[in-house]
């Protein structure tokens, strides 16, 4: 990927210029806070640019989807959030949008319709298939070429939605060989993080479920183990380091991997 | 003439006795919060159809899915066989149905079905010694966890016992008859594609011997019939008839939309829109969440008297796997039970419940279990007749967080981040387009 850096707008930006854009870019937290994160979404901001989308971000108004707080039980917090952004996100007349997390992808999806906030929302790698299929972007292997790579199944993409065709399509156009595991698609198994373990310690067991999950994806072999969710993505990096292979295998987002493969 | 009357009383009693308790399980579920799942009655029905009927996810793991389709396969088609049991039973006749239709066009249906129905029978008893196997020598680990000790494992087996004794009964019964037939001493049939291979174990016998192993496999099979009527009510095996209306009441939103709560939106809403007209009625205030039976929906107790104890769930479970205490087989197990405690308070309190200091959360589910949960929706996808164990999970983190600020510490921390700065981690809100100046 190159190092250019590209000049993202807000949506207040862009409504104080008089324009209006196409596609809403939802960050969420992961991808605005977390290092790792961080790289997916700026992948995902090339891919954007690449294909010249007019597209913002909403910045320091975006706030948490309200996903964490709501599979913990906290519906006040939960709805808190929603509310705001809502909110926010009416007053900008926002249409459609396009997100890199499948849990804020979920939510705002399936879960804002019943307190006023309805969108056309895309999970990235659904965008990125159609503007493949509509010849929009043309990808090639690059670096991936011949590469043996396994997807892992969100399961806020996956089961809670039904997205499993999107991810593998997209890979495959890269000349690779995609391989699967096991329990994949309906079967997937989660990576760990869902359902708001990610923000605390496991209860007593015998084994982490991300070094399971790393297990059965290692199993195959793979140079790549492909996500697109960043937790999923967090919590496959640390399975793949538990197993010490992280020298043999890297833990990239689709959008990475399309990113990488085009240099863009 | 005194078997029609012997039989008449019993059917009678089995079938009010069977009434009785379906009317009190029936009531059990009511007891649960009302929840509106009348729209859509055309997919509910192919839902229906598909899985409960179809038996589509249980063909997921083909070898026990085969098998359990014999199982059931023959129990439906045995029906028929039965409807002539019942008719000779109380007219003290004897193969009524053949009787009425001999010499007609029917008669060859008669045969095909009784044919049809032995075959079955052959390949449930396969089926049923695969599971007795699968269960009590190959030891599959599904069979094997904490919440199978004991009562359930032993209603397994029971149940898969009296599975062989019906299928001997009647193989008995028809080998028998044929024996009397080819003596001349009862009305003749066709040849029964299975049973007449055993026709012969009577060939040395006198006849009124055989002809009691005839009736001995005759009242073996009615009377394992009304055994497992009385027995049903109290085991797994509620699924064969629960299934249909509990996949008739599915969840149809996608997996991932979790109930959005009227009572919340009613508080807070009216921050966002001064014009917002609450939805629930504030003199009525409802308790967030479910700490017992009662808190929980009906189709929550519906699902618990449908569970079927398989334990497809807790094996495709993450936390299971990885050894942790959760298991949603466990959550649904545990419902049932506390319903069933709930269900016998009233009958003591002639209807009225009265608390007994005992709830579902706390003294049968733990808060670690309930803190383990993924929201994966593994266990919802997996179970064979659409239980949703994650819905009651929820609805216990939700008590824990909203009515008891009971959460883990670092979840507390998770809300108050949120509430803060607006993301879960703490960075400032104001930070949040920092990655577009960054390379
Ligand atoms: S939703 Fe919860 S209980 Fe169900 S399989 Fe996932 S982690 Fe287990
Ligand atoms: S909830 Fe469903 S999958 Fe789980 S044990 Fe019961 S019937 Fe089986």
């Amino acid at each position: 990927m190159s190092d250019k850096i590209i000049k993202v707008k807000t949506m207040a930006e862009m409504t104080a210029a008089g324009e209006t854009p196409e596609i809403l870019f939802w960050v969420g937290c992961s991808g605005s806070f977390d290092d790792r994160a961080k790289k997916i979404t700026k992948a995902i901001v090339r891919i954007l640019d690449h294909v010249g989308i007019k597209f913002a971000i909403l910045g320091s108004e975006e706030g948490c989807s309200g996903d964490p707080a709501k599979r913990a039980g906290n519906e006040f917090l939960y709805q808190m959030q929603a509310m705001q952004n809502i909110t926010t996100l009416n007053m900008y007349n926002v249409k459609k949008i396009v997100t890199g997390c499948p849990h804020c992808f979920n939510t705002i999806k399936n879960e804002y319709p019943s307190l006023g906030g309805n969108y056309e929302i895309v999970h990235h790698t659904q965008l990125v298939q159609e503007l493949i299929n509509t010849g929009k972007l043309k990808v090639q292997g690059g670096e991936f070429k011949g590469k043996k790579i396994v997807f892992h199944d969100p399961c806020y993409l996956g089961r809670a939605n039904n997205v499993y065709e999107a991810p593998r399509d997209i890979i495959q156009k890269l000349d690779v060989e995609l391989a699967e595991m096991k329990r994949s698609r309906a079967n997937g198994l989660c990576c760990g993080a869902g359902g708001a373990q990610m923000f605390k310690e496991a209860e007593k067991g015998t084994k982490e479920v991300s070094t399971e999950r790393a297990e059965e994806a290692l199993s195959n072999d793979p140079d790549i183990i492909a996500v697109g969710c960043p937790f999923c993505n967090t919590m496959m990096t640390d399975g793949v380091k538990h197993f010490n292979k992280e020298n043999k295998t890297k833990v990239l987002d689709v959008a990475e991997l399309i990113a990488k493969a085009n240099d863009l | 003439m005194l078997s029609p009357v012997v039989f008449s009383i019993l059917l009678i009693s089995v079938a009010a006795f069977f009434t009785f308790h379906a009317k009190k399980i029936r009531r059990n579920i009511l007891i649960g919060k009302d929840i509106d799942l009348t729209a859509n009655k055309g997919e509910r029905t192919k839902t229906m159809l598909k899985v409960a009927f179809g038996q589509s996810k249980m063909v997921v793991r083909p070898i026990p899915g085969i098998m359990h389709f014999f199982i059931y396969a023959a129990f439906v088609i045995t029906q028929i066989e039965l409807l002539e049991i019942v008719i000779d039973g109380v007219s003290g006749g004897h193969r009524r149905i053949w009787h009425a239709i001999d010499g007609t066009a029917l008669s060859g249906l008669y045969t095909f079905t009784i044919n049809f129905i032995e075959i079955l029978s052959v390949l449930a008893f396969i089926a049923t010694i695969t599971f007795l196997s699968r269960r009590n020598i190959i030891r599959l680990a599904r069979f094997q966890k904490p919440e199978m000790k004991g009562w359930p494992t032993k209603d397994a087996n029971l149940i898969l016992c009296a599975e062989i004794f019906l299928i001997t009964c009647i193989m008995m019964m028809n080998s028998a008859d044929l024996e009397l037939q080819a003596r001349g001493e009862t009305m003749r049939t066709a040849s029964f594609i299975i049973s007449s291979n055993f026709q012969n174990i009577f060939s040395g016998m006198d006849s009124s011997t055989v002809h009691l192993f005839e009736r001995i496999g005759w009242w073996g099979h009615i009377m394992g019939i009304f055994g497992f009527l009385v027995y049903l009510p109290i085991s797994k095996h509620l699924h064969i008839l629960l299934a249909f209306p509990n996949t008739y009441y599915s969840n149809l939103k996608l997996k991932g939309e979790f109930s959005t709560l009227e009572a919340v939106t009613d508080v807070v809403a009216p921050n966002f829109d001064p014009a917002y007209k609450p939805k629930t009625d504030p003199n009525n205030p409802v308790r967030f969440g479910a700490k017992d039976v009662h808190d929980l929906s009906w189709k929550n107790l519906l699902d618990a008297y449908t569970c079927t104890e398989c334990g497809r769930c807790t094996s495709a479970c993450p936390q299971n796997i990885t050894g942790k205490k959760l298991s949603p087989r466990k959550i649904m197990m545990d419902t049932r039970d506390r319903l069933t405690e709930v269900g016998k308070n009233m009958d003591a309190n002639g209807g009225k419940f009265v608390d007994d200091g005992r709830s579902l959360l706390g003294d049968f589910i733990t808060t670690e279990e309930i803190w383990a949960c993924n929201t994966c929706n593994a266990c919802v996808q997996e179970c064979p007749v659409n239980i949703d164990p994650l819905e009651i999970i929820l609805e216990m983190r939700r008590f824990l967080v909203m009515e008891q600020s009971q959460s883990p510490a670092e979840l507390n921390n998770m809300f108050s981040n949120i509430e803060n700065n607006g993301a879960p981690w703490q960075f400032s809100q104001a930070d949040r387009a920092n990655w577009t100046k960054e390379q």
